[in-house]
């Protein structure tokens, strides 16, 4: 049983949404950095890089995070996850980071990822935007920009499905 | 995916599938190097042992450093194998090790199979550093990595590996993973350290340096052990350097852009000539640092296999 | 004591027995052999009859078995006086009673070396209170088995040894092994050559070729059994002296020693072992220090070679080279491994393979591994004095009453940690082997298994 949440229609609407928040609440985009969360946060962050070069008419570089190595549950895993890349383009000391990620579910994955950000640099602040958030958080943890909030159990599984993975926009509860 | 064994102990053992997953991981834990903080927790609240019962400082190091920037702790042992052949058997140290509370052993010996017998012996995480003439995975890998990133492929480079192949574990290791990943390897040197049964591996076997560099695009030297000479292998230095020292005249045999690797530390002046150690075309400090990333990968790839 | 085995097939080609035979001993010795089926064939055919029951004080009920005269292993390790810890001549000949074998030859290369009389009488002593079986000691050519001055032959001889041998090392010197040659011509005593060139192998341990080289393990070339081979043909030649090559290993040595015989150098004797063409080079891989033997198992085609050179006659002898070595020992570095497996109990399943293969015939088989040892040692009847050793080999009336009763149709595991010798080191551990003595009788005595 799966149920679309999402089309490609709605996710374009949050991503512009998500956009003009970011510049809204910046004031501009000059002192921000978008950095995704591999994998799937660095699609979002792409597509909000572009959105906001419509908007703004300037280039946003955006950075990619891996997280894995930060992870809280390496050592009760059956295997290592895969080690990507990280590279973040500018300089994020004394900028406003804004972390992307597709699904904000427990907080863990943001938490590794701050600290992750904080290894590479230090940011004047810290921000997050997810497309969706589906609720269940077990660290204090907030995002400022949310595309949808999603009410789920936990035994659910929110799938976050994109072109940049030749798969169809849209997202999907099963 | 990830690695199917616990230990890395030789190349001929692992797929080709395992070797691109250690270079890709390689390439992450590269990006950690050239930060600031070149550390990350991966690995915290583990432990690693460094067990060497050769001294090596060179390789010694490069696993503390791997091991340190993964967060984990290191504790280094060292013991020379003659005091060790009279006391405590492997076994038993191996065993005082695992009660140490050790995640992670990495092993040099100088006598082949020992990481083996290790790891067979064990459940702590076994990584070769190097066993007798056996193999040196590790640095095969950072060789791999190491030319990955200068020539942008692994595949149909003609490697020349020159020197002493027959007591050479580094050698063996690459003749191994370059074969595997596709590269012609040849190898230069003396009969009587570059035995016939090697053209059994797949490489071509010169003993005429001129003509073994001749259109290469890597040359890889070889540390000559100098205690070689005393038992017949080669009859001077002098002589050795003369027919199969590495000169700027020889490399230019090889194509423009060859590059010169070497696993040090160097003889210079026996294998290597100093201007040829020195030059723009040598990538030895390089591999020096990619040792770093790919025994990184190494240590939290193993780590990641339960026993 | 009166024993009577019945119905059993015995193989004795001393007596060209191939048959059901009923075997009487009495006081050790074989009194009669009554070939059952055949009219009028074999020995003692027309008196058969069953004797009463209540006249033996054994019956040994033997039918669907094979009798064979007990086995003659000429190269044993028994390690004792000095390395208790590896075997025992208590330990040793219960294993070689297990394994069939009911006289063993010891190697000199105890601690002290059986280099005189005094140790020579110590072993015999000792094999007399607690061997199982007989036992016949072997002595140091050179003193110490250092290779520089000859040992005291001519009173070892006497003492009991029933050869000479440095064997776990080479007699390097050739003027040495001349004079040895030549000196042992006196008693016309058997020299037994441990064929390698040191200086040729170098400090190997294994074979040498691609696989040492992708061990990472040190090689052994073919040619350092060869050419110490060569060298002792050639001394035998000038000698006249009557000279046993040892552990025969590769295609080579088996190619100089058929020339040697077709050559006619008529006092060259050879023997091999069961690990030699059972199993190659590649039972070393996983640096398995079990299989770390000296010289080191071979390639494939020296197997071959050593199973051409058994089924031509090339090789008169198979022998164990039964090296038993603590499991401490075997376990740690290859490098550090001492060589030699515990050979005692797996022999004679291993050496039945070559007649399951037809390598061999069953009576050829007795002969490999009972009556050609015999024979080549002077235990035949024909040099040493039979009153002091007995007549081994043969089941012939008035010879020992050793003997060895085998099921050779049921299959069994090889249970290394069951072995009776103390060695369990062994590269045969978990192989399936046919021939599994049930009962072996030596020095009069019945040892019986389930």
């Amino acid at each position: 049983m799966s149920k679309v949440l999402l089309d490609k229609k709605d996710m374009e609407r949050a991503v512009t949404r998500m956009a003009h928040e970011i510049i809204e609440k910046n004031k501009g985009i000059k002192t921000i950095c978008l950095v995704g969360i591999q994998r799937g946060g660095v699609h979002i962050a792409n597509r909000l890089s572009a959105k906001l070069k419509e908007i703004e008419g300037s280039d946003l570089p955006v950075g990619t995070l891996d997280i894995s190595l930060y992870r809280d549950d390496l050592n009760v895993r059956k295997d290592q996850p895969v080690v990507r890349r990280t590279q973040v383009p500018c300089e994020i000391n004394n900028k406003k980071v804004v972390l992307v990620d597709d699904v904000l579910f427990t907080g863990r994955s943001i938490r590794a990822a701050m600290d992750a950000v904080m290894d590479l640099g230090r940011p004047s602040a810290i921000q997050l935007a997810v497309l969706v958030d589906r609720g269940h958080r077990e660290l204090p943890i907030k995002a400022d920009y949310v595309g949808k909030n999603i009410p789920t159990s936990m035994n659910e599984t929110v799938a976050v499905e994109l072109i940049e993975d030749g798969e169809e926009d849209r997202v999907v509860l099963e | 995916m990830s690695l199917r064994s616990k230990d890395l102990i030789s190349i001929k053992d692992i797929s080709t599938e395992e070797i691109e997953l250690i270079l890709e991981t390689a390439a992450g834990f590269k990006d950690v190097l050239g930060r600031d903080i070149k550390k990350v927790p991966a690995l915290r609240g583990k432990t690693t042992v460094n067990l060497f019962y050769e001294p090596s400082t060179r390789t010694r190091t490069s696993f503390e450093v791997a091991a340190k920037r993964l967060s984990t702790d290191v504790i280094n042992i060292t013991t020379s194998t003659s005091s060790v052949v009279k006391g405590e058997t492997l076994l038993d140290t191996a065993r005082t090790v695992l009660a140490l509370g050790a995640d992670i052993v990495v092993i040099r010996h100088s006598c082949s199979g020992t990481s083996h017998f290790l790891a067979k012996n064990i459940e702590a995480s076994v990584v070769n550093a190097g066993d007798g003439t056996n193999e040196h995975p590790t640095q095969a890998l950072l060789d791999l990595f190491t030319i990955q990133e200068k020539k942008g492929r692994i595949r149909d480079l003609e490697v020349a590996i020159v020197g002493d192949i027959l007591h050479s574990r580094v050698a063996k290791s690459d003749i191994y993973a370059l074969t595997r990943l596709g590269a012609n390897v040849r190898l230069i040197g003396p009969p009587t350290l570059v035995p016939d049964y090697l053209k059994d591996l797949g490489a071509k076997v010169y003993f005429d340096m001129n003509a073994g560099l001749e259109g290469a695009d890597v040359i890889m030297m070889l540390r000559i052990q100098l205690e070689r000479q005393g038992k017949g292998f080669f009859p001077s230095t002098h002589e050795y350097f003369r027919n199969w020292g590495l000169t700027a005249a020889r490399v230019s045999r090889a194509k423009d852009d060859a590059i010169i690797m070497h696993p040090g530390p160097m003889n210079r002046g026996i294998e290597i000539a100093s201007e040829v150690a020195d030059s723009s075309r040598s990538v030895i400090l390089d591999q020096v640092t990619n040792g770093i990333a790919v025994r990184m990968a190494v240590l939290y790839l193993v780590s990641g296999v339960k026993a | 004591m009166k024993i009577f085995i019945k119905n059993g097939h015995l193989v004795d080609p001393t007596q060209k027995i191939d048959e059901i035979c009923d075997i009487f001993i009495q006081d050790g010795k074989i009194t009669e052999i009554h070939a059952q089926g055949a009219k009028g064939k074999g020995i003692g055919a027309k008196g058969s009859k069953e004797p009463a029951a209540g006249k033996f004080d054994e019956i040994i009920e033997a039918s669907g078995m094979i009798i064979m005269p007990g086995l003659v292993d000429m190269h044993v390790h028994l390690r004792e006086p000095g390395f208790e810890y590896k075997e025992t001549i208590k330990t040793g000949t219960e294993a070689a009673v297990r394994g069939g074998i009911t006289s063993v030859c010891c190697m000199p290369n105890t601690n002290p070396v059986n280099d005189n009389p005094g140790i020579t009488e110590f072993i015999l002593r000792k094999a007399i209170l607690e061997g199982s079986c007989s036992v016949f000691p072997i002595g140091a050519i050179t003193k110490g088995q250092k290779g520089e001055e000859l040992a005291e032959l001519g009173m070892m001889y006497d003492a009991g040894c029933v050869a000479f041998s440095d064997d776990g090392r080479p007699v390097m010197d050739s003027l040495l092994m001349r004079r040895a040659l030549e000196y042992s011509r006196v008693r016309k005593a058997l020299i037994i050559s441990h064929a390698e060139d040191m200086s040729l192998a170098a400090g190997g341990v294994m074979n040498e070729g691609l696989l040492s080289i992708t061990l990472g393990l040190k090689g052994i070339p073919a040619q350092a059994e060869e050419i110490m081979i060569a060298r002792d043909i050639a001394l035998a030649e000038l000698t006249g002296g009557r000279l046993h090559i040892a552990h025969v290993s590769t295609a080579g040595s088996v190619e100089l020693l058929r020339a040697a015989k077709k050559r006619g150098v008529a006092e060259v004797t050879a023997e091999t072992c069961p690990h030699y063409f059972s199993i190659t080079e590649q039972a070393v891989c996983g640096y398995n220090a079990n299989a770390k033997v000296n010289p080191p198992l071979r390639s494939e085609k020296d197997v071959e070679a050593i199973r051409m050179g058994v089924h031509d006659g090339t090789l008169d002898v198979i022998a164990t080279d039964h090296a038993p070595h603590h499991k401490d020992e075997k376990s740690g570095e290859f490098d550090n491994a001492p060589s030699g497996i515990s050979g005692l109990e797996t022999s004679l399943g291993l050496s039945m393979r070559l007649v399951d293969e037809k390598v061999l015939t069953l009576g050829q088989l007795v002969e490999k591994m009972s009556l050609n040892p015999a024979r080549i040692l002077g235990l035949h009847g024909d040099n040493h004095s039979s009153t002091l050793t007995g007549i081994k080999g043969t089941l012939k009336p008035g010879a020992d009453g050793d003997l060895v009763i085998i099921d050779t149709k049921t299959e069994y595991t090889v249970n290394a940690a069951g072995f009776k010798s103390k060695g369990k080191n062994t590269p045969f551990d978990g192989w399936v082997l046919k021939a599994r003595p049930v009962v072996t009788v030596a020095k009069g005595r019945i040892y019986r298994w389930e």
